[in-house]
């Protein structure tokens, strides 16, 4: 694949660009679906359901029928709400989700985009995802919809933040913002990986990775029982589901990207492992991930906007300022 | 220039955490409220007026639309008033019936709310887990009178069914089923350091304010004052009975909160000892006069519901019409504190305050 991108652009490889990006497209779909199914079913079990059931065998086409629901409904627009900018929001949110897919590095041999800031570009373009929330909820000229817009901003930049230095500590450890050259810097042993070295890194990680997501408990900006349902309260139909879409497609690509920085990409948990392909160790350690956020939603009560920036800035800011300090510490006196 | 813009928010009637067709208006600054004025009255059915044109056991499925989530109360509060008018005596075995119910209606009353808070908070399973438990009362009160939520189960006099046979036996075999599950209540939810910090200190209020806004049931208790009707006033069997009534200290929602579940372990310690000595045979029902006509005059009585201090008011003139019935519904009273409390809260606060006042819509509007 990086072969391609690295030759000239004729339009003969400008259309298997087009069609490697189609596939992409269709096998992230393809997660978006399962992983509403999956989300569903193991909620449902820790909550005493079934979970669906009805639609196709086992309920697998549960998805597809929503899906195919969300299409054919009315497209409503409301008449005070600012056309073009509510036309535009739920696009600028879903371009970046499936943007910063290109960077992720399924194994050694299966990744898109070998960019050697891959890791500064996932976390500059997941940015632009907010501005389409916030603008959603501007332009929606609806109360409860600015409320989820504002807080939605307020997170990401509160989050935003410690997000980015937590991961410096990986950075520091494997000496490149590649995402290859982070999971070839990760040892053979499961306990080589970072998420062990970059413990406090990683601890910070995740809690802001889930509070980028907007998923249970920081999930503020769609909070049901207070803004109903944030800023998209005024969505319908398909431009609905293009929120919806982006907010799985980040499920996606946070717990791939939590995989490649801290869980060792495709490396198996012990060298003698290594017979099963990394494209299974790599999709085993993805799917935890997913469950485990999955899980979180099912246990937490929702913080509270104002304990959701202190726990931001005065609590994930300063630990992950310590854990940069203290891995830059280390690697002064022991490594160099 | 650049200036700020007070938001006029209406929350309700349609918004999922005001547990049905409550709407409150509330002015914010940020997301600080600085003004918030309930609006009620989207489920008034006129109640009090309907019933002055009913026979008195004609009113009894009407209370039990008032507060849907706890009707065997609202059945007692009602036929106890005209027993008290009247002078019946109730056989022993109907009124053991009546407190059972009343009890076991209390730890249903309790277990929605307790789901639904959580709800509130952001939590989703709590609700579910609270619902299977809830569910098993549902059960028996189905296999006793035929209904799942209005049940319309007292008469004057006494009640409308004896307990099926074997029926006694499932009471008794819920009451350790659900000391059980309380337990992993306390497990899931109880000490969650999230949920702790969204109800600890929030929705404050001291003793004399909770008592100058009349408020009761656990929005009184939470405050430390021991109120509870079952022990100042008791009615029915109470009196035979050894429970505690468990108070808070600071008055905020998490005295609230637990003073509930509290409340759930004494209902369940009360059901015990009930069923214990509850008599083997004996009438269900009375002696009856044909047609219920208490003398002329009023009388007030006042039990303890779920949500608080449940009254009466029955003014008669010797028909089988009451001439004026008034019924103090806790939930509309309690909810008199709400515009107080909510001044320099946050939006969330706001549901997590309403959430803890408890109210049921159809007895705040009746």
């Amino acid at each position: 694949m990086g072969a391609w991108l690295n030759e000239s652009m004729t339009w003969g490889n400008a259309f298997v660009l087009f069609i490697w990006a189609v596939v992409f497209l269709l096998i992230v779909l393809g997660f978006v679906t399962y992983a509403i199914y999956y989300e569903r079913k193991v909620i449902g079990w820790m909550q005493l359901r079934v979970g669906p059931n009805r639609v196709g065998p086992l309920g697998l086409l549960q998805t597809v029928a929503d899906i195919l629901k969300l299409l054919i409904k009315e497209d409503t627009i409301p008449r005070k709400a600012d056309r073009l900018l509510f036309i535009l929001a739920p696009a600028l949110a879903f371009v970046p989700a499936f943007a910063v897919l290109a960077v992720i590095p399924y194994t050694e041999k299966l990744y898109f985009a070998d960019l050697n800031v891959g890791l500064l570009y996932y976390v500059a373009l997941s940015g632009i995802t907010t501005l389409g929330m916030v603008l959603g909820g501007w332009a929606s000229n609806n109360k409860y919809a600015l409320l989820g817009g504002m807080r939605s901003a307020a997170q990401m930049i509160s989050y935003e933040v410690p997000l980015v230095i937590s991961v410096v500590g990986v950075v520091l450890l494997s000496g490149s913002l590649n995402l290859r050259t982070i999971v070839a810097a990760q040892g053979d042993w499961f306990w080589q990986w970072n998420f062990l070295p970059q413990i406090i890194g990683f601890v910070v990680f995740y809690i802001a990775a889930v509070s980028e997501l907007n998923r249970t408990p920081f999930d503020l900006p769609e909070a049901e029982s207070e803004l109903v349902a944030g800023y998209h309260v005024e969505y319908s139909g398909f431009r609905f589901a293009f929120f919806m879409l982006a907010e799985y497609v980040y499920v996606y690509a946070i717990a791939a990207l939590t995989t490649v920085l801290f869980l060792g990409g495709w490396h198996p948990p012990a060298p003698f492992l290594d017979f099963v392909p990394g494209l299974v160790w790599f999709l085993l350690k993805f799917v935890a991930v997913v469950f485990s956020f999955f899980w979180i939603r099912a246990t937490f009560p929702r913080v509270r906007i104002d304990q959701l920036m202190g726990l931001g800035w005065k609590v994930l800011l300063p630990v992950a300022l310590l854990n940069v300090f203290l891995t830059a510490l280390y690697l002064e006196l022991f490594v160099k | 220039m650049i200036r700020t813009e007070e938001l006029l928010l209406n929350v309700g009637p349609q918004h999922p955490s005001t547990h049905g067709v409550f709407r409150i208006v509330v002015k914010l600054d940020g997301e600080v409220i600085t003004e918030a004025t309930p609006v009620m009255g989207y489920l008034h059915r006129g109640t009090e007026k309907l019933a002055e044109n009913l026979n008195y056991t004609q009113i009894i499925p009407y209370t039990d639309r008032m507060d849907y989530v706890s009707a065997m109360t609202n059945n007692y509060v009602l036929v106890h008033t005209v027993e008290k008018m009247m002078g019946l005596e109730v056989p022993l075995r109907a009124e053991f019936l009546r407190l059972i119910v009343m009890e076991l209606q209390r730890v249903a009353s309790h277990l929605v709310w307790w789901g639904t808070y959580l709800l509130d908070i952001g939590a989703m399973s709590p609700f579910l887990y609270a619902f299977r438990d809830r569910e098993m009362i549902i059960n028996l009160f189905n296999e006793l009178c035929g209904a799942r939520l209005t049940y319309n189960y007292m008469r004057v006099g006494g009640v409308k069914w004896d307990a099926p046979p074997g029926w006694m036996d499932k009471v008794e075999a819920f009451i350790p089923y659900m000391e059980k599950k309380l337990e992993e209540y306390d497990k899931l939810v109880s000490g969650n350091e999230i949920f702790l910090a969204r109800i600890r200190g929030v929705g404050r209020y001291d003793a004399d304010t909770a008592i100058s806004y009349g408020l009761s049931g656990a929005n009184l208790r939470c405050t430390g004052v021991k109120w509870d009707l079952r022990k100042e006033e008791p009615y029915s069997l109470y009196d035979r009975f050894e429970f505690d009534v468990p108070v808070g200290e600071s008055g905020d929602c998490y005295d609230r909160y637990r003073i509930r579940l509290e409340e759930i372990r004494q209902s369940l310690r009360i059901l015990k000892q009930a069923v214990a000595q509850f008599p083997k045979d004996g009438e269900t029902m009375g002696k009856v006069p044909r047609a219920i006509r208490p003398p002329a005059g009023e009388a007030y009585v006042r039990i303890e519901s779920p949500r608080g201090e449940i009254g009466c008011h029955i003014v008669s003139k010797g028909k089988a019409e009451p001439y004026r019935l008034k019924f103090r519904r806790p939930s509309f009273v309690n909810l008199g504190i709400l515009p107080k409390l909510l001044v320099g809260e946050t939006m969330t606060n706001l549901i997590t305050i309403l959430g803890g006042i408890d109210i049921v819509v159809g007895e705040v509007d009746c």
